[in-house]
């Protein structure tokens, strides 16, 4: 007979199975340059916002008009680039109300992040208790609640956004939760589908035979075995949560002045794009970087998780 | 398939009285009195009572709703408060508009993006490929109003004096009131020659006024450009992962190994099943360009549907928003229901499941 034995190093074996999936999942993540790259365009953003107030060289809603003889919309001024040391130094230049642009892009960071990651949580909470009452009950329940996530995708996220804004009113809390509620079809779906799946697998049938609690059930087998997708899909939501924020603020229906917000001094300038393009062109990079982080990293995230897609 | 197509046809009408009932209640929700929004400083409450009874505004919510259904069911959207005409003809003079550009900024996705995904896979890991990928994870993550802002900066500031300058804003130039094809043909003036006229392109072509074509499509050129630029970059990562996969069947060896030279494995072997996801993609990024098109109408000032929508919400003008809303929202439905049977269409593996 032929020796069909495969030599393993047992010492090997016990070192890879060794780190757990938190582990496992963080190194595979920084195998990936594009995941590498969105964690530390993160990184800095959590840091500009974090620390805005001591980074900042001027207060966000300060006019400096009289203060320091700027006039408004004037172009950057940096010292070792040539700028007469006699000036005020205004890396990004000075807005229309005549306050300083970096400072309100340092502030706008954090309006944009926890906005965007609040969405998120509210959006996947919701979404998970729909997900999986659907998912676990089946029948009329699961008709009625996917019927009715339905009804809310058959929209388009920021016409529906708008909607829901103009009816509950302007401000960044209403904005929140009307991207909340677009957004909470996306990730019932998600958790629903996998539920559906792992539903059917033999350690839930055990646990249900041994009589586990439905409760039980539903938090301790079923959630935790569905959460790979959920997370890809909250990081990625974070990004179109931030996009479509801005949106909002774009057409006047978010944050409202004088607070300083990316997609606002966007629109507060955007008829001075020929004069002054500085003004649009900074808060729109702001937001891309902040979309691009969550894009990168949730791409990032998900060929970490699916081994099928490593390449 | 026909069985197919009507149960799925079947499963849409909840779906469709939903969005009615939704939309129906948004409108009645949003805050403001549309008599003192439509009179403005006019407005006193005799003129309001009689404002209020003239578009059934006094009756009872229940009412309003039965006769609201009622009257969609017979192709009636009611009459605009602001603009003092049907819904519907409203409709088709912003709606070309809005066609024209989610026609426009599609064309230009799926153009660019379809080969760019194909390059990025058949170069796959080559600095073809990282920069098309680069490219596209920037185009995802661009705000569009961002994009278009900085378009009509570059193309008619920047490339001002040049043969690319490009007008940043409008649907004509200034003045020109083109003569629409059928008034040139000699055709009766109804209400699809109508609509099909108000396509300025399209009727540039038809009555072969290249003057008018030209100010149409230059004007369309930013807009479509802006609006497509995160389908593109959607439909160019989704063909490259697609071909990815596909590339590894062994279908595809087999071709291979038959000595079929490599841009015939790729364009007529593999392509035709990686394009599958595509179609979907294509498809689900009609409500991204629909939802798109309301910012890019307002930075271009183009008065379609999304814009028209936009004014419509600020104004309280209720029968405007509903209508439109309603239609893009069929029309959202229809798109995905089309795409369903087209993919079960080219694809007999979901038929069978």
């Amino acid at each position: 007979m032929t020796d069909l034995t495969v030599d393993i190093n047992p010492l090997e074996v016990s070192q890879s199975s060794s780190g757990g999936l938190g582990i496992n999942l963080v190194k595979e993540l920084f195998r990936k340059r594009a995941a590498v790259v969105g964690a530390v365009m993160l990184g800095i953003l959590v840091f500009i916002a974090l620390f805005a107030p001591l980074i900042s060289p001027y207060d966000p809603t300060e006019v400096l008009l009289s203060t320091e003889g700027v006039q408004p919309r004037e172009s950057p001024c940096i010292h070792i680039l040539g700028c007469d040391s006699e000036q005020p130094q205004h890396i990004l230049g000075i807005d229309g109300n005549g306050r300083d642009v970096l400072s309100r892009i340092f502030y706008g960071a954090r309006v944009s992040l926890t906005a965007g990651v609040a969405a998120v949580t509210f959006a996947v909470l919701v979404g998970v208790v729909v997900g999986l009452i659907a998912g676990f009950f089946g029948g009329w329940i699961d008709n009625v609640l996917m019927r009715l996530m339905d009804v809310l995708l058959a929209f388009p996220s920021l016409l529906l956004a708008i909607f829901i804004v103009t009816v509950f009113g302007r401000g960044l809390t209403n904005a929140v939760l009307a991207i909340t509620v677009v957004t909470i079809p996306g990730y019932a779906r998600v958790v629903r589908s996998s539920v559906l799946t792992v539903r059917e697998s033999d350690f839930v049938k055990a646990d249900r035979v041994l009589g586990v609690s439905t409760f039980r059930l539903l938090t301790r087998r079923i959630l935790p075995n569905s959460l790979t997708p959920l997370v890809v899909q909250a990081t990625l939501g974070i990004a179109s949560a931030v996009l479509e924020i801005a949106a909002l603020s774009f057409l006047g229906l978010g944050v409202q002045p004088p607070q300083a917000e990316w997609g606002s001094m966007l629109a507060s300038e955007r008829n001075q794009v020929f004069t002054a393009p500085h003004l649009v062109f900074f808060p729109g990079i702001a937001i891309m970087w902040n979309v691009l982080a969550f894009n990168l990293l949730g791409d990032g995230l998900r060929d970490a998780m699916d081994p099928r897609l490593n390449r | 398939m026909g069985r197919f197509i009507a149960r799925r046809l079947l499963s849409a009408v909840p779906v469709l009285l939903g969005i009615l009932l939704l939309v129906f209640s948004i409108a009645r929700l949003i805050p403001g009195d549309p008599c003192l929004l439509a009179l403005g400083e006019r407005a006193t409450e005799e003129l309001c009572d009689a404002y209020n009874e003239r578009f059934g505004l006094d009756e009872p919510i229940v009412t309003q709703l039965g006769i609201y259904l009622g009257d969609v069911a017979q192709g009636d959207l009611g009459d605009s408060l602001r603009f003092s005409k049907p819904v519907t003809t409203l409709l088709k003079e912003r709606l070309p508009t809005t066609v024209e550009l989610t026609l426009a900024a599609l064309f230009i996705a799926v153009l660019i993006g379809i080969p760019l995904g194909v390059m990025s896979a058949y170069r796959h890991n080559s600095k073809l490929d990282v920069v098309t990928m680069v490219f596209a994870n920037t185009g995802v993550s661009m705000p569009v109003f961002w994009l278009g802002l900085m378009l009509q900066y570059l193309f008619a500031v920047v490339l001002q004096d040049t043969p690319l300058f490009l007008p940043p804003s409008g649907r004509l130039k200034a003045g020109m009131i083109p003569e629409p094809f059928y008034e040139k043909w000699g055709l009766p003036e109804i209400g699809i020659f109508e609509f099909i006229s108000n396509m300025e392109i399209l009727n540039g072509m038809l009555t072969l006024n290249w003057e008018v074509f030209w100010s149409a499509t230059s004007h369309m050129i930013l807009p479509a450009l802006a609006l497509a630029t995160i389908p593109m970059a959607i439909i160019a990562r989704m063909t490259r992962s697609s071909l990815l996969d596909v590339l590894g069947l062994d279908y595809v060896r087999t071709a291979r190994a038959k000595g079929l030279k490599e841009n015939v494995v790729i364009l007529r072997h593999a392509l035709r099943n990686a394009l599958l996801p595509v179609i979907t993609v294509i498809g689900l990024s009609l409500g991204a360009l629909l939802g798109g098109a309301i910012l890019t109408e307002t930075i271009f000032n183009l008065s379609g549907v999304g814009k028209t929508l936009f004014d419509a919400i600020e104004a309280r003008d209720y029968p405007v928003v509903q209508g439109f809303t309603l239609f893009i929202a069929f029309v959202f439905v229809l798109v995905n229901l089309l795409v369903d049977v087209l993919y079960t269409y080219l694809d007999p593996r979901v038929r069978v499941s």
